[in-house]
């Protein structure tokens, strides 16, 4: 017997029992189905969290003082003098623009409004390498940086909390942490679609920072920074620019040749990598629940099969009688299993296909959609597959070694 | 004892089944020869053992000890596979009850020894017409069991025991299940065959005019062969009835 007639076979079976048929194949349809729907959202939140990365530009890395991996003998700090280390071109000619920075919460109060806001400390410099535009007004100048001005630039929606009925709150004095700062400008807005609202933020000159806001110093009295950011001249100069900070902080924190930095420089493709690493994890978490599902479906089948070989005990009897081998028994019934799971498998993928554009239909303003995979697809089709050869092995076996005459005498 | 001509030749065969605590012994040493082409009728009251000796000559089941040799192999050293491939070619098996496969055609049901013998499909289909044309049911080929009489079903049954042309039919009481006018019409079939090709025929009757179509008998009681006489002038099925339309003898 051959695989055609084989196949051919297990679809008469299969056909004289369409609704018990059916029912077995539906543990494997939502199961695939299940499959199917997550792994392809969960493709469609790694490209989505890794498009929201990329768009902040893949030339910029940060400096944060310590280390995640190794554990420090000192406090490590990055100071001003640091950034302007860094900033020098003769030291890294790699490095296009420093933009230290200061961050802290703060209480922000007008007349009748009062609020935690995160105030940011910056350089005019901040404002290139984060792109960073002002709809009203202007951004933190050198000037006010090295004056100390007390004076704020306030992101989208903060400007909206605070001055709800001023289209343009330049002019206007908010008071931060008690001392009044006036409003220079406001920024541009970044679009809704990030994980925290970069709108909703308080931006005054470093210096100003540093001096009243948050008075952080080192253990010798130098003011210390919460993070810089660095833009490399390119993308292909990441690496090096990376190298040539790394070793001018060594040098200025006099850091021995075998011990570890005391700063971690973090790039976006190092956020994104890791990101992928946490959504690729989850996906296939999700993909393992749903997995479970497509065992329950694997199951069925196996029971089905074997209520299918019991009532068909005589049936195998016959077919031994006249000469059938264990293995075209084991092969009849094997092929009835993998059919069924496999026509499972089939409408399952549709099943999930639909499934997950759906759920980029309900998305669709937040910018998401789901990835459908040929690796899903496949992953899915291999799977269900295996299940039915799985669960459909021990029936068939039970039916092939069914001694003729004993099949032929069960009523 | 056994020569060329002979096609079965058991020895001393016996069969325990064992059932719990019970022992059945249902064949007490058997000793038996058949030769090439002889119509052989097997005798005794039931539970006699003659099914039993059937199923280990149709090797569908295994002495528990004892010889039997097949056409010159010795049956007790076949595996699994050989076993189907003799139940496949070597004998036909024609059952009481029939053991047709329900809502399947008379075709598809005479094709299905063919399917395991790996012929192709238009050879199966051409061999399986032309037995059953030769048990005269060209017209039913697409008839299902239930569409048939037992007289007919039985007929399909000799058909799919004759298709992959065997060189012995084991026939377990084929009359047993039918009226007697169906039933001489079944051992008319079986005697043309008998004479015009030469097949072997064992069969096992408890009705002793059915017995008298045979050129021996051999009769059994509790697991042992009591009787053997020849039949001297064997009855003609055929002339005992007035044969359905199609059925050339
Ligand atoms: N599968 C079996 N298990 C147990 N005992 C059996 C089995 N088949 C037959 N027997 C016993 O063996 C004896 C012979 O049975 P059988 O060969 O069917 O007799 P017959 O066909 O002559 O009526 C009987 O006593 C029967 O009960
Ligand atoms: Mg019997």
């Amino acid at each position: 017997m051959n695989l055609l007639e084989g196949v051919r076979l297990a679809l008469r079976a299969l056909t004289t029992n369409k609704l018990r048929s059916a029912l077995t194949m539906l543990g494997i349809i939502i199961g695939v189905g299940a499959v199917i729907t997550l792994m392809s959202v969960g493709e469609g939140v790694q490209s989505y969290i890794t498009a929201q990365f990329e768009a902040i530009g893949t030339n910029l890395f940060f400096l944060v003082p310590g280390s995640f991996q190794e554990e420090l003998r000192r406090p490590a700090f990055i100071t001003t003098r640091d950034a302007e280390a860094i900033a020098d071109p003769a030291q890294a000619p790699s490095v296009l623009h420093v933009a230290p920075v200061v961050q802290g919460s703060a209480s922000v109060t007008t007349p009748g409004r009062d609020r935690g806001v995160t105030v940011t400390g910056v350089t005019p410099e901040y404002a290139l390498a984060r792109d960073w535009q002002t709809q009203l007004g202007q951004f933190v100048t050198a000037t006010d940086n090295q004056s100390r001005a007390r004076v704020a630039v306030l992101g989208a929606s903060t400007a909206s909390y605070f001055f709800p009925d001023r289209p343009d709150p330049t002019g206007e004095v908010i008071r931060v942490n008690g001392s009044p700062f006036r409003v220079i400008g406001v920024l541009s807005e970044r679009g809704g679609s990030s994980f925290q609202n970069e709108d909703d933020v308080v931006m005054i000159p470093l210096n100003t920072a540093l001096s009243r806001v948050f008075p952080r110093r080192t253990t010798t009295g130098e003011p210390s920074l919460t993070i810089v950011y660095v833009q490399a001249v390119s993308e292909e100069r990441m690496d090096a620019a990376i190298e040539e900070v790394s070793l001018i902080l060594r040098q200025r924190h006099r850091i021995g040749l075998d011990e570890p930095d005391d700063f971690t420089a973090i790039s976006q493709s190092d956020i994104i990598g890791t990101f992928q690493q946490i959504t690729g994890v989850l996906t296939v978490f999700l993909g393992a629940i749903a997995g479970i599902s497509l065992l329950v479906g694997g199951i069925g089948i196996m029971n089905i099969m074997l209520v299918s070989v019991t009532e068909r005990t005589r049936e195998i009897g016959l077919r031994k009688a006249v000469g059938a081998r264990k293995r075209d028994i084991l092969w009849q019934f094997l092929t009835e299993a993998v059919m069924l799971s496999t026509f499972g498998g089939a409408a399952g993928i549709l099943l999930g296909a639909a499934g997950a554009s759906a759920i980029s239909y309900f998305l669709r303003d937040d910018g998401f959609s789901a990835v459908f995979t040929v690796e899903a697809v496949a992953l899915a089709t291999l799977f269900s597959a295996a299940v039915g050869l799985f669960f459909g092995i021990y029936p068939a076996q039970r039916a092939a070694a069914l001694n003729p005459i004993d099949a032929l005498r069960y009523e | 004892m056994a020569n060329s001509n002979t096609v079965i030749w058991v020895q001393d065969l016996h069969k325990i089944y064992k059932m719990g605590e019970n022992e059945v012994h249902a064949l007490r040493g058997v000793s038996l020869g058949v030769q090439r082409g002889e119509i052989l009728a097997l005798m005794g009251p039931s539970g006699s053992g003659k099914s039993t000796l059937m199923n280990i000559l149709g090797c569908l089941d295994q002495p528990t000890w004892g010889t039997y040799v097949l056409g010159g192999r010795d049956v007790s050293r076949m595996d699994d596979d050989e076993l189907a491939m003799a139940r496949n070619g070597l004998v036909g098996f024609v059952f009481q009850s029939f053991n047709l496969l329900p809502r399947t055609t008379a075709l598809d049901n005479v094709m299905l020894p063919l399917v395991y013998a790996g012929t192709t499909g238009r050879e199966r289909r051409r061999r399986a017409a032309e037995v059953l044309e030769a048990v005269g049911l060209a017209d039913r080929l697409h008839h299902t069991p239930n569409e048939l009489s037992g007289g007919q079903q039985q007929r399909v049954a000799i058909a799919r025991a004759l298709v992959n042309q065997p060189s012995i039919i084991l026939a377990d009481e084929p009359t047993g299940n039918l009226d007697s006018k169906s039933g001489r019409e079944v051992m008319a079939i079986l005697q043309r065959l008998n004479r015009e090709t030469g097949i072997t025929i064992v069969l096992v009757t408890h009705d002793p005019r059915i017995s008298h179509y045979a050129q021996r008998v051999i009769s059994l009681f509790d697991g042992k062969i009591i009787k053997a006489e020849a039949i001297a002038e064997p009855i003609d099925a055929a002339n005992e009835l007035t044969l359905p339309e199609g059925v050339a003898v």
